[in-house]
């Protein structure tokens, strides 16, 4: 009987292997994949339960964990929950957006630049703590911003982001309405379960940051694009004449439905000048001027300042800024004074001023200027990077010109800051749907000379009336307020 | 049965002072696991650590001069091995009590567990003093067979019969409930090895060759396809998909390893995969099983579902290579995190490291059990030896197998780790079993080249002179 005996304990010698090799596999090969999986709340607790690291704006946490004596032993902490919730975005015991979400890695002290701190916490037998991040914003720009906004009306829907046109670092980014990221981080669940429904079914959307994630037509703003556009082409310059005139009538229609107009603005006969064009919001010109260039060189135009890419990593998600790529030269009409399926979001539109202000390089925008260690060493600074030549030096200062003379003599004289030279264009944009009021847009950048920040306001929706939303009205004061702030 | 280890005058020393040795290290991995989970829960070490760990010094040292007195030859690994792993067990059911209490819930499984322990080391030491030649075992063949049906059945009685999570196997009688399939397995052991032993010669006839094998004779089929019925039936009446495996594979090697045939492998594993295709159709609670088990993460949050597999690889990958450490995982997320899934409860807070180790022990205990088979002297030993190292192997492998994913998920405890009272008493059982057989085995051979045994027994004495 020995033999079977022997072949027996080969067997069980096999059954035995064969456990720790699974054994192996699920706790050592396996485990990463499982510990990345949503529904593991092992490691959501734990980084609930971690000293995370703060986010700053200046030398001030605008997120932080404070130690609180239950079960998770912190709590995260927004110290000006309204005003940077579209930014920080909330840390919840189910799940992250914003900063807190990209840069969950540094935050949770998982990141690998955090390695060292890590290791010595792991032997020292500390807890892991986070790393922190210090973003770009400029507090004032984003002060100015946000009250800008909040002084439309508690109602109003539309955002506002400022960047430094030689960097792309974001100094301001306001989202409205918004929401306190301290009722999600609470540990009381079922409270913060109940929060976040009603936050996600109330039909303002205020968990969207619609500086980044909501496309509109951006309308006449959208005239710098294809300025820039018949610029490039080398027929033009500032002090050149374009085609005008009050009425235009888009190639391959007849009759009213193909006719743009100028709603009142004067726009001359025949031929006016380039500044006139600008400074009075001409549509038949712009209209015009994107038929001349045609459609090829509109979408190589605003493909340059960053329609139909992502580009912005720092937040997610970011919504791509629509051009269409294909379309009949009456479309191609439209698209010259921002309409048609021409979208995009308010970040792109500070982008175009970003681009213009910065000699034409427009560089990739970012939140996220440093990664600190939890003992606030600098471990990563983030480097300026360019997104693309959108247009020539030559070409930018000629529209520079144009947007200048808007300010000074055309409809974004409200953005005018005495002593300073701003650049700025205006836009009213047609929602296209019945019963919704049109779309305000804003782009402005100062000082003309020696930019310093670049603006772009967009209001979607404010308790005004219908025939007073223009651009230059409301958006005008509070890009004003916002490059004052960074200025001065 | 001639035995080479006899025949060459080798004489197995008794080893009873390395026995001791390592049931000290036993007793620091229990008592210390014990203070561990102190310190790690509740950050200091337990009030009653003395008592605790005097209670248990007491039940081994017990079992240990008891095994000194009437099994003095007996293998030395074994019981240093099981107390290790139950000193471990208790450590890890008394960490999950502390779990439950934090969420509100007291409960006194780790005081229960000891209870039943001692128990188990009272049958334990009782076997090994009632039964001072395990050969006796083999006049109550039959008798095993008829009572390990018999506890088989009660649990499908009215009135004391429980389903507990799907399978019908417990028995309640007043306050006590009781597995009673836990018994009946060791009994089942001891039929099958007393019946083969019988019968070996009439199943080891061989029948048709088919490729290098003999297939058994046709009419010999009459005891596997028995056993194969039994094993179904447990399935489809009880719901009882771990006792079902355990009983036919048990069957299957103590037949192979009494016949030598490896046909009996060919017909048993045709057998099997009949019986596993069938029950995998027709028994939807098996389907089921099956489904969640190729794919554990569509079904995590379903009902019936693989929330508890789920969270075990959740709990083992948290782990990690040498765990979170007592008090710093959740093993209460785990349903049954101190009984069936005991092993994710140290999986997640003593790691990789830990897992392998107690794999290992119990590869040890099937090492020595199957080494006391090899040199056992009569053929009954063999058999009931082989027979309660494979139980125990196909128990850790398909309890083991299933919480770490390898196979389907199976209800078993884990021996003597498991928080259950039936299941740590017959294990209990088991090891005095092996121990009683080991000891036979390594003990030397009566000398038979005494003055008066010459004539009796002609060709010992032979080879003793001539060596």
């Amino acid at each position: 009987m020995n033999k079977p005996i022997r072949t027996i304990s080969m067997f069980c010698l096999l059954l035995f292997l064969a456990l720790m090799i699974n054994a192996t596999y699920l706790q050592y090969y396996k485990a990463s994949s499982l510990d990345k999986d949503p529904r593991n709340r092992r490691v959501i607790v734990a980084a609930y339960s971690r000293e995370r690291g703060a986010i700053l704006v200046g030398r001030e946490p605008v997120a932080e964990s404070l130690p609180k004596d239950d079960q998770y032993k912190f709590q995260r902490t927004y110290s000006q929950p309204l005003r940077y919730a579209p930014i920080t975005g909330f840390f919840s015991y189910y799940n992250q957006t914003g900063v807190e979400q990209t840069q969950n890695a540094v935050l949770s002290g998982d990141d690998p630049d955090l390695f060292v701190t890590k290791l010595i916490d792991l032997l020292s037998n500390n807890p892991t703590k986070g790393g922190s991040v210090q973003l770009t914003i400029n507090p004032k720009a984003q002060n100015a911003a946000y009250d800008g906004l909040k002084a439309l009306g508690n109602n109003v829907q539309g955002a506002v982001v400022a960047l430094e046109p030689s960097t792309g670092k974001i100094l301001a980014m306001v989202s409205s309405p918004t929401f306190d990221p301290n009722k999600l981080a609470s540990h009381d669940l079922s409270s913060v379960t109940d929060t976040y429904k009603s936050l996600n079914d109330d039909p303002a959307e205020p968990l969207l940051n619609r500086a980044i994630q909501t496309t509109l037509p951006p309308g006449s703003t959208f005239k710098l694009v294809t300025a820039a556009a018949a610029i490039e082409s080398g027929n033009y310059t500032a002090a050149d004449k374009v085609p005008g005139g009050p009425t235009y009538q888009l190639p391959l229609t007849s009759g009213p439905s193909g006719l743009i107009d100028n709603e009142g603005r004067d726009c001359g006969t025949d031929r006016i000048p380039f500044t006139q064009a600008m400074g009075n919001s001409c549509n038949t010109s712009f209209a015009a001027l994107a038929n001349e260039v045609g459609a090829e060189a509109m979408t190589k135009q605003a493909e340059a300042f960053g329609f139909n890419s992502h580009y912005l990593d720092d937040l997610r998600p970011q919504a791509i800024s629509q051009f269409p790529t294909k379309m009949d030269a009456a479309e191609t009409g439209q698209t010259g004074f921002g309409q048609f399926d021409v979208t995009a979001t308010p970040l792109q539109m500070a982008m175009v001023a970003a681009g213009i202000a910065n000699a034409g390089t427009v560089m990739k925008p970012y939140i996220v200027d440093e990664v600190q260690s939890p003992n606030y060493d600098v471990i990563n600074k983030i480097q300026p990077e360019e997104l693309s030549q959108a247009v020539t030096s030559t070409t930018a200062s000629e529209l520079t010109k144009l947007m200048v003379y808007t300010v000074d003599h055309g409809t974004a004289i409200p953005a005018a800051i005495p002593g300073i030279v701003v650049a700025g264009k205006t836009g009213t944009a047609q929602s296209g749907i019945t019963n919704v009021p049109p779309y305000a847009w804003f782009v402005s950048f100062a000082p003309a000379d020696d930019p310093k920040v670049a603006v772009a306001v967009m209001i979607q929706k404010a308790d005004i009336p219908r025939d007073e939303i223009a651009g230059g009205v409301y958006g005008g004061p509070i890009a004003k307020a916002i490059m004052e702030a960074v200025i001065q | 049965m001639a035995q080479s280890g006899t025949l060459m005058g080798f004489v197995h020393r008794r080893r009873r002072g390395a026995e001791l040795f390592l049931l000290v290290i036993a007793l620091v991995v229990g008592i210390g696991a014990y203070a561990a989970v102190g310190i790690g829960v509740e950050g200091k070490v337990p009030a009653d650590i003395v008592g605790y760990g005097g209670g248990l010094a007491a039940l081994v040292i017990a079992a240990h001069v008891v095994v000194r007195l009437v099994a003095p030859y007996a293998d030395p690994v074994l019981l240093p091995v099981v107390a290790a792993l139950n000193g471990l067990g208790l450590a890890v059911i008394h960490r999950l009590d502390l779990a439950y209490e934090a969420s509100g819930i007291k409960h006194d499984y780790a005081q229960q567990q000891l209870i039943w322990m001692t128990v188990g080391v009272v049958l334990f030491i009782g076997t090994l003093l009632l039964l001072r030649d395990h050969r006796v075992l083999q006049r109550f063949t039959y008798t095993s067979g008829l009572v390990a049906i018999g506890l088989l059945l009660l649990p499908m009685l009215p009135g004391i019969g429980r389903t507990i999570n799907g399978a019908r196997i417990w028995i309640h009688l007043g306050p006590f409930s009781f597995q009673p399939g836990e018994v009946a397995k060791v009994l089942l052991v001891v039929a099958f090895a007393g019946y083969l032993v019988l019968h070996r010669d009439a199943l080891a006839l061989a029948g048709r060759r088919v490729v290098f094998v003999d297939l058994p004779r046709g009419r010999d089929l009459g005891p596997i396809l028995g056993m194969w019925l039994v094993s179904l039936g447990i399935l489809v009446f009880q719901s009882d998909l771990g006792s079902s495996l355990l009983f036919f594979g048990l069957f299957l090697v103590t037949l192979y390893v009494a016949t030598e045939r490896p046909g009996w492998l060919v017909v048993g594993g045709l057998l099997f995969l009949a019986g596993a295709t069938l029950a995998y159709r027709l028994v939807p609670h098996v389907g089921q099983r099956v489904d969640v088990w190729l794919h554990p993460f569509n079904y995590y949050d379903k009902n019936p579902g693989s929330f508890q597999p789920v969270e075990a690889q959740f709990g083992m990958g948290w782990g990690g290579l040498i765990g979170r450490g007592f008090g710093n995982g959740s093993p209460e997320r785990v349903p049954y995190a101190n009984s069936d899934f005991i092993l994710s409860s140290i999986g997640e807070e003593l790691g990789l490291t830990a897992v392998i180790a107690v794999i290992l022990l119990y590869g040890l205990v099937v090492e020595r059990a199957l080494r006391a088979a090899l040199i056992s002297r009569d053929p009954f030993g063999k058999l009931l030896a082989t027979g309660l190292a494979a139980i125990f192997t196909l128990q850790v492998f398909v309890v083991i197998g299933g919480v770490t994913g390898l196979i389907p998920l199976t209800g078993l405890t884990t021996p003597f780790l498991s928080y259950g009272g039936s299941s740590l008493v017959a294990n209990w059982v088991i090891i005095a079993l092996l121990i009683r057989i080991s000891d036979q085995a390594r003990r030397p051979v009566p000398d038979l080249s005494g003055e008066d045994d010459t004539d009796a027994d002609l060709e010992s004495t032979q080879v003793v002179r001539m060596t």
